[in-house]
């Protein structure tokens, strides 16, 4: 067992080195505020922390540089609310 | 990424999008959170996966929250009686047998008030996706207990606790003749369209079951918290086929198996009727 400094370290470097660049586009996920009824799904299941809670509930892409295109998302949301232009 | 490419198809979610019917009322009736949408997307994706064309599957459903899934898709769509839907789609495919027909039930509407169609849908083998979407409560009607309600568990009409035990669809459905029967969650929703997927492409009566979340009735009655609280007690209570084998019976208290649990090659209902009615027309 490494210590937690080191622990951080890795996690850190490893966010770096995500594959995919956003730096030249948009970030790849739209969201559909009007057919959103706010159930929470997406921001309890991204692994990477992407979304965060409006006033309304509602998810805001707030970390676009963290999102690894996993699919949990969209695959998960109930509503069809979440919709990926991926590559 | 070519690899990655291959197992996930529908990587492009707007093709999802396409698959539902113009000006039908999206967003859907369902609470929010609620497991249907879930499974439905699951449905719209393994048919993309397969090639399906729109015009090749039947959409058949009885009564309740489940049942209002093939409003919103662009399939061919029957919208029966309570508990009849596998009786109407039996009919379906049999005088159209080279049709997908997928029936979408709930646990009430299969077991309860249609138990008698689905088991003899089951015994006759014919081809049939039946997709029974298990939230353990009947959802639209005001939270009564169901035939899957679980012993001891809170509904409306069970307010002490259920006393009775409960079905288990995949055990009934294999002990009833079905040559596919498959179990996953809503939680699990990759896996449940490569599930889907299988079952569509088997020849014979398949059945899967998806457990889903009643956050509305189920949940609150039971103090299980919200959507996303149920869907992480299905993680954890799920347990994939192979461990679920090593594991003993105490240890699987309260936990269920997920995966392809019954797969056998039997004889189809519309090929043995096919093959009699070729005996009858030779004869003459």
């Amino acid at each position: 067992m490494s210590d937690s400094g080191t622990g951080d370290q890795t996690k850190a470097e490893a966010g770096k080195k995500n594959k995919y660049d956003y730096t030249n586009g948009p970030p790849p996920l739209e969201i559909n505020m009007k057919w959103c009824k706010a159930c929470n799904i997406c921001i309890a299941l991204c692994p990477k922390e992407v979304f965060e809670p409006n006033r309304d509930g509602k998810p805001i892409i707030a970390r676009p540089e963290n999102c690894t295109q996993c699919t949990i998302c969209w695959v998960h949301c109930p509503d069809l609310a979440i919709t990926s232009n991926y590559k | 990424m070519t690899t990655a490419t291959k197992n996930k198809k529908s990587q492009k979610s707007s093709v999802i999008l396409d698959y539902l019917r113009p000006n039908k009322g999206m967003p859907s009736v369902w609470c929010a959170g609620c497991g249907n949408g879930i499974v439905m997307t699951a449905i719209i994706r393994a048919v993309d996966n397969l090639g399906l064309s729109k015009d090749e599957v039947v959409m058949a459903s009885g009564i309740g929250c489940s049942s209002r899934m093939p409003m919103y898709l662009d399939f061919s769509a029957l919208h029966t009686t309570h508990g009849r839907s596998l009786a109407f789609a039996t009919g379906v495919k049999f005088a159209r047998p080279e049709l997908k027909v997928i029936d979408i039930t709930g646990d009430g509407d299969a077991l309860a008030i249609g138990g008698n169609h689905f088991i003899h849908a089951c015994r006759r083998n014919i081809d049939i996706t039946a997709i029974l979407i298990n939230n353990n409560i009947y959802g639209m009607t005001g939270g009564q207990g169901s035939p899957t309600t679980p012993s001891g568990a809170f509904s409306t009409t069970t307010p002490y606790g259920n006393s009775e035990k409960h079905f288990d669809p995949c055990s009934l459905a294999k002990a009833a003749g079905a040559s596919f029967v498959a179990r996953t969650t809503v939680y699990h929703a990759t896996q449940m369209d490569t599930i889907i997927q299988k079952a569509i492409s088997h020849r014979g009566f398949s059945l899967v079951e998806v457990i889903s979340n009643c956050h509305t009735y189920y949940g609150r009655l039971n103090r299980m918290g919200d959507a996303v609280a149920m869907l992480n007690d299905f993680k954890n209570r799920a347990v994939p086929l192979a461990k679920s084998k090593k594991m003993t019976e105490e240890e699987m208290v309260g936990k269920f198996a997920i995966g392809v649990l019954h797969q056998e090659e039997k004889t189809e209902f519309c090929d043995v009727y096919q093959s009699v009615v070729d005996k009858v027309k030779g004869g003459k």
